[in-house]
């Protein structure tokens, strides 16, 4: 049992799983697309959740958003189900492939067997496609590899019902209805309003500010923790940001995409200045895992370094900061 | 990031054989995707975390020889959990899972609860109850 779908490698694995799931329903809507439209460029610190015994930063919204946020913007619907038992899980999936419907899954990574071991860490906001059943085996499109891939039957099990944070009980989503002519630029505008109204949001914790409270932290972080969990914080940090296209650098060079794209679908040239703009600052995102790098690789935290990656980090909070004011009024 | 900057390092990634994508922009400054095989920072940032895992497992390995935990606490570590994740998968409370630990009361629990620790590790129960020193 196998359905039409075409794989295409992305960036990201939520974008990625919409943009795939749109096109095979005849909306050609890119990666970039989706990301900007769906607003997922985020900042969020929470040094009271521990996440592999280093305190939590996330670059992204919640798992589940970029998808549901594009869905309202552009008048799509999509399905989404959550499942106690496992049965029923299997049962509606199978009932789906039956029905020629390639359905998204949200998923754990832990049990992703074409996964590298070193990546197979307990982290549950992994997204796919499922487009196909085998007699063993289920034939799976994930969007971070380059080709399709599969799963046996128990292996499919075992990643929908992943248990810890963010435990996806077996959702699967699909569009069920998809409007012939969508609004693409309204949708960018709201989409765009909605991550710089995120990004200069007035919470300590959140968006720019939350990059300057992070930069202010880490100059703490080798006298309160020593040398050691201050390196062990600093290398998560990094993971978090740059792991497989979910944050900093990644993230920037995605939005940048999307603001070029968005720049010859609004008729605005300002975006495209902007576009540029944002691909210095991701690229200062990546000086920024390099240096910290050099700190976590030679384990000699002088206090010197980390004062000079906080820095680092403060300049390019700044920057945001004038950039996402910048954006805000060329889109007003 | 320029196309022809974007880093083709060695990585974890590479023995696999898998490619990661990224978005760069081409000689006339607009953007295109491409692949990476790796980036270094990135390679050193993991091999750092996986230093860090094996030397709790190293360590809580010492432990349940020496008698102070349970192999609960040492499975928990081999498979990179931790106690949140870990009471989840048994369904039980973490101060439950957390008495588990001690050698005392592991070695009066049930098969059916040594059974829910042994699904959660992958193992038979016999492998959770003979702790093999190699």
């Amino acid at each position: 049992m196998q359905v039409t779908f075409t794989h295409h490698q992305s960036a990201h694995c939520e974008n990625g799983v919409a943009s795939n799931l749109l096109k095979n329903n005849g909306l050609n809507i890119s990666e970039p697309m989706v990301f900007g439209i769906g607003s997922g460029l985020f900042f969020v610190y929470l040094p009271f959740i521990k996440v592999n015994y280093a305190p939590a930063i996330s670059y992204r919204t919640l798992p589940g958003q970029i998808f549901n946020k594009v869905a309202a913007r552009l008048n799509l619907k999509i399905k989404r189900q959550k499942f106690s038992s496992v049965v029923n899980a299997n049962k509606a999936l199978d009932e789906n492939l039956k029905n020629n419907i390639p359905t998204g899954l949200q998923v754990g990574v832990y049990n992703l067997s074409y996964f590298p071991d070193e990546y197979r860490f307990h982290f549950n906001a992994h997204n796919l496609v499922v487009y196909g059943k085998t007699d063993k085996d289920y034939l799976i499109s994930d969007p971070v590899m380059e080709t399709v891939t599969t799963l046996t039957h128990e292996e499919l099990d075992k990643v929908r019902f992943a248990k810890g944070a963010f435990a996806p009980r077996g959702q699967m989503y699909y569009p069920i209805q998809i409007p012939k002519d969508v609004d693409l630029k309204s949708a960018i505008i709201k989409g765009i309003k909605n991550t710089c109204r995120d990004m200069l949001a007035p919470m300590p914790i959140v968006g720019v500010r939350g990059i300057k409270f992070v930069s202010k932290q880490i100059r703490k972080w080798p006298i309160k923790h020593g040398t050691k969990k201050a390196n062990h914080y600093l290398a998560q940090m990094v993971r978090m940001q740059e792991e497989i296209g979910t944050g900093g650098g990644g993230f920037r060079f995605i939005y940048a995409a999307f603001l070029q794209e968005a720049s010859v679908i609004l008729g605005n040239e300002e975006l495209k200045e902007l576009s540029k703009e944002m691909t210095k600052i991701g690229d200062s995102w990546r000086d920024f895992a390099v240096e910290a790098s050099r700190i976590y690789k030679n384990r000699s935290a002088k206090e010197d370094a980390y004062n000079t990656i906080a820095n680092e980090l403060l300049d390019i909070a700044n920057r945001e900061e004038i950039f996402f004011k910048k954006l805000k009024k060329a889109i007003s | 990031m320029e196309k022809d900057k974007v880093p083709q390092d060695t990585s974890n990634l590479t023995k696999n054989n898998v490619k990661e994508l990224l978005y760069a922009t081409d000689e006339n400054g607009n953007y295109t995707t491409t692949l990476s095989t790796g980036w270094e920072p990135k390679t050193i940032a993991l091999s750092n975390s996986i230093d860090e895992i094996n030397e709790r497992i190293a360590e809580a390995k010492q432990q349940v020889l020496n008698g102070e935990v349970s192999p609960i606490s040492y499975y928990m570590e081999v498979n990179k959990m931790d106690l949140t994740i870990l009471s989840s998968y048994v369904g039980m409370w973490k101060w439950r899972v957390k008495r588990h630990f001690k050698p005392a009361i592991f070695a009066k629990l049930s098969d059916s609860i040594l059974k829910k620790y042994a699904d959660a590790f992958n193992i038979s129960i016999s492998e959770l109850k003979n702790f093999k020193t190699d």
